[in-house]
């Protein structure tokens, strides 16, 4: 198990070399100008050259690639073109909220769809099968920025049980969190709870045909074992890979949640960036997604030894 | 014993009543969303509207402009002599930087070099200039070689880039590198640990500040902060803005979109109003170097075509808010007239069918129109689509390229064909305090140089008239120069005037005394 751990990470360096040079030459081969953004619009395009000499901009792309690599491998990731600060520091500011709400997505996700799938399959082809399944294409077809200007108005403009905006760190008390990051980590579930329910029900319908069900029933057992311990664990499989694949996408498609409810996240910080067209922000922060989307497989991966016993890695 | 502690009992009692008889103090905090997050520092490198309002919270300028347009003592009182060859500024008392040292004469003289190399007419200025020097620590004299009328008023200028006055080790920061460390003298200071860029900006009361005693108006006269605390909090939803400010999440929004301003009309708790009289005026700009605008004739046709009024209203909507004027200054400057409003009179039919006219007569066979469309800045995304149509109508064949705002900000300084990545004509928009004087104004550089803001128009005559500008001696003589530069603007179509916007703030009603200003103020202000 060491070994293939130790190997699958091995074979990531070479993944997150090819990402690195992809992005590199994308954001080289896009127009605009990182000076232009600093200068502002009345700039001169002589003020524009003394900017992009200072940043090194003037530079072979070669040179700027191995320059930028070189500092990588001495773990500096550079520092914004836009705000001289160091692009670590800047992700370490934005981070934190981005985590909280995805960890908060998906633990509602977690909590919700999968009795809803396991409930939708138990009363296959009845009326809460058939809520459920309505309630994942309204999940699936209703764009979340919909779903997140819904909630604040119901929630948080006329109930006022909810702030309509903003963040605050779990370090000023679990309250206070809470009760900020639950409307954008429900609005942000949304489309996870209908993607999941659906798998947990399909692959639960398959389990629930088989014949160690119709043994675990004959013998007495009552249905929420029957359900939750056998058949849930043997349908958990794919269910697992939706849930961990979704974790990552969450990270890094964030954006809407956060600008409607003014979470400062990660994804809002990369869309500045892109506009701003600040090269060594993006780099970073596409390196960290990409590396999170790495790590995110090799743990699903492991996780399914740990829920199947035939699976075992050599 | 029990003497010492009844005296004891007592004067805990007296502690009490007087912590009791004095009011808790209490942190005031004002949460304001800017237009624009708050990204780079540096105000002598950005011309941004937010860097500049970011500018004056930390630094301050030697002069102040007042709301009659008129330079005033700020950080320095000055004396002008009779030959006007000599500016004596003398710094006044209790000026100190935010990490405690004194402002003196050389912080200015670095600060005034660094800012003169960014700023175009900064740049002017010194070619006037014979000496700049601190004559003793709070004393610094300019020496021109040759009168330069508008002096006061560029050291005072509001925009595009304000002469801020910096401590001499960073101002001597090497032109195009970026100023990163926030000491100023200004009202208020930086709190760089809780700054992100993009997000949040804090700035807390500088104690050790002394406002002058004049009255406040504009950047001139007192700065008194009335508030402990502002906090700038990027928001780039416009409807999240609404919805925090409703909820008491903000206090202020510096511009509110005028569509939603209707939302805020059924709040009582929140106040909106124009607290920027100067507004901005919206721009279409010829590429004058490239096929078909490199005849006057087709830019004239394209003059006519337009029309103030249809751009206005697709693009703000609400008349309430905007205003049509041939002014290429602003409506409402001391330069404003109306040169040039022939070529907005008459409906806009009649316009079109002059249009249609002088485009058969002008020779233009039929080139497309490359127009650059910004899709992510809310109040430049309809006008190309509206001028593309009229423009159509008239006879051209026009070509929209939608990108986004850095992508075209990017392309507007190549001149190559459009082919190869170039452009004919693109909208942008101009805060009035960046072109209220043909000292300032960008747009009407007739040079054609290759360092000149885009667009390169060439105009020998009115070239004259910039250079007569700069030793004009009377306003009378300013305006006269002033109106035959803008009847060339028009005449030759240097650019399309589409009219000029205002725009609006909203507050909770808890904020006392916002002030109007060029920028949006924070002293005066009280909570």
């Amino acid at each position: 198990m060491l070994s293939y751990f130790l190997r699958r990470l091995l074979t990531a360096i070479p993944v997150m070399f090819f990402v690195a040079v992809f992005i590199f030459l994308l954001l080289r081969l896009t127009p605009g100008d990182p000076a232009q953004a600093i200068a502002g619009d009345q700039a001169t395009p002589a003020q524009l050259e003394q900017i992009r000499e200072s940043l090194g901009l003037n530079e072979p792309l070669s040179t700027q690639f191995f320059t930028w690599v070189g500092r990588m491998a001495k773990g500096d990731f550079g520092q914004s073109l836009i705000s001289q600060q160091p692009v670590l520091q800047m992700i370490g500011q934005r981070i934190g909220p981005t985590i909280a709400l995805a960890l908060t997505a998906m633990g509602l996700t977690v909590l919700i769809s999968l009795p809803m799938g396991v409930l939708a399959a138990w009363r296959h082809g009845g009326l809460t099968d058939r809520a459920v399944m309505a309630f994942s294409v309204i999940g699936f077809s209703v764009p979340i920025f919909v779903i997140g200007y819904v909630l604040i108005g119901v929630f948080a403009v006329n109930l006022r049980w909810f702030p309509v905006q903003g963040y605050k760190p779990l370090a000023d008390g679990f309250w206070p969190f809470a009760h900020r990051i639950f409307l954008p980590g429900l609005a942000l579930a949304s489309i996870y709870i209908a993607l999941v329910s659906r798998m947990t029900r399909a692959s639960m319908l398959e389990v629930l045909r088989e014949d160690y069900v119709r043994t675990a029933r004959a013998k007495g057992l009552s249905e929420i074992v029957v359900l939750f311990r056998h058949a849930l664990r043997n349908a958990a499989i794919p269910i697992l890979t939706v849930v961990g694949t979704g974790f990552a996408m969450m990270i890094s498609g964030v954006v809407v949640t956060e600008t409607v409810f003014n979470i400062p996240g990660l994804g809002r910080l990369v869309v500045d960036a892109v506009l701003a067209r600040d090269y060594p922000l993006i780099q970073a922060i596409i390196l960290l997604t990409a590396g999170t989307y790495v790590v995110i497989n090799l743990l699903i991966d492991l996780s399914y030894a740990l829920t199947d016993p035939r699976i075992r890695y050599q | 014993m029990k003497t010492f502690g009844l005296k004891a009992l007592g004067c805990a009692a007296l502690v009490a009543s007087t912590f009791t008889a004095l009011p808790v103090w209490a942190e005031t905090t004002l949460t304001a969303v800017m237009q624009a997050p708050l990204r780079s520092l540096d105000p002598h490198l950005s011309t941004a509207q937010i860097v500049r309002t970011h500018g004056f919270m930390v630094f301050e300028t030697l002069l102040g402009m007042d709301d009659k347009y008129q330079p005033q003592p700020q950080m320095a009182d000055f004396a002008v002599s009779d030959d006007m060859l000599t500016y004596t500024f003398t710094l006044r008392d209790g000026l100190q930087w935010h990490d405690g040292t004194p402002v003196v004469a050389e912080d200015a003289v670095a600060s005034i070099n660094r800012w003169s190399q960014k700023d175009g007419s900064g740049g002017t200025m010194m070619t006037y200039v014979e000496s700049i020097e601190a004559t003793s620590d709070k004393v610094l004299t300019i020496k021109l070689k040759s009168p330069f009328a508008p002096l006061l008023e560029l050291l005072a200028k509001p925009s595009p880039i304000p002469a801020f006055i910096m401590p001499k080790r960073l101002a001597d920061t090497p032109v195009g590198e970026q100023v990163i460390e926030m000491v100023g003298s200004g009202p208020f200071k930086f709190v760089a640990d809780e700054y992100r860029p993009g997000d949040q900006a804090v700035y807390v009361k500088n104690m050790d500040y002394t406002p002058r005693e004049e009255p406040s108006s504009w950047t001139a006269g007192a700065k008194v902060v009335n508030v402990d605390k502002v906090v700038w909090q990027a928001m780039p939803d416009m409807q999240t803005s609404i919805n925090a400010i409703q909820s008491g999440d903000v206090d202020l929004i510096e511009q509110v979109t005028i569509d939603l301003l209707p939302l805020l009309a059924m709040n009582d708790e929140v106040e909106t109003g124009i607290k920027n009289p100067l507004g901005a005026q919206v721009t279409g700009r010829f590429n004058h170097r490239l096929p078909p605008f490199d005849n006057p004739q087709v830019r004239k046709a394209v003059m006519y075509a337009l029309d103030q009024e249809t751009i206005m209203q697709t693009a703000i909507g609400n008349p309430d808010f905007f205003q049509l004027c041939p002014s290429i200054y602003g409506c409402e400057v001391p330069l404003a007239s109306d040169v040039g409003a022939e070529y907005l009179a008459g409906t806009a039919d009649e316009r079109m069918a002059k249009a249609k006219e002088i485009l058969a007569a002008s020779g233009y066979d039929g080139t497309p129109v490359l127009m650059m469309q910004p899709t992510d800045l809310t109040v430049l995304t309809t006008q190309p689509i509206v001028a593309a149509e009229r423009m159509r109508e008239a006879g051209f064949t026009v070509d929209v390229a939608s990108m986004d705002w850095s992508t075209l900000q990017s392309r507007k300084n190549g001149w190559q064909p459009v082919a190869d990545g170039g452009w004919n004509f693109f909208f942008t928009y101009w805060g009035v305090a960046g072109i209220w004087n043909p000292l300032v104004h960008s747009l009407i550089n007739g040079s054609g140089d290759d360092n000149s803001w885009a667009g390169w128009p060439v105009n020998a005559r009115i070239e004259e008239l910039r250079a007569a500008y700069l030793t004009a001696g009377s306003l009378d003589e300013q305006k006269e120069i002033a109106k035959e530069i803008q009847k060339i603007t028009w005449d030759d179509a240097f650019y399309f005037n589409a009219g000029e916007f205002k725009s609006v703030a909203a507050w909770r009603t808890e904020l006392k005394d916002v002030p109007a200003g060029p920028i949006t103020l924070f002293w005066g202000v009280s909570k």
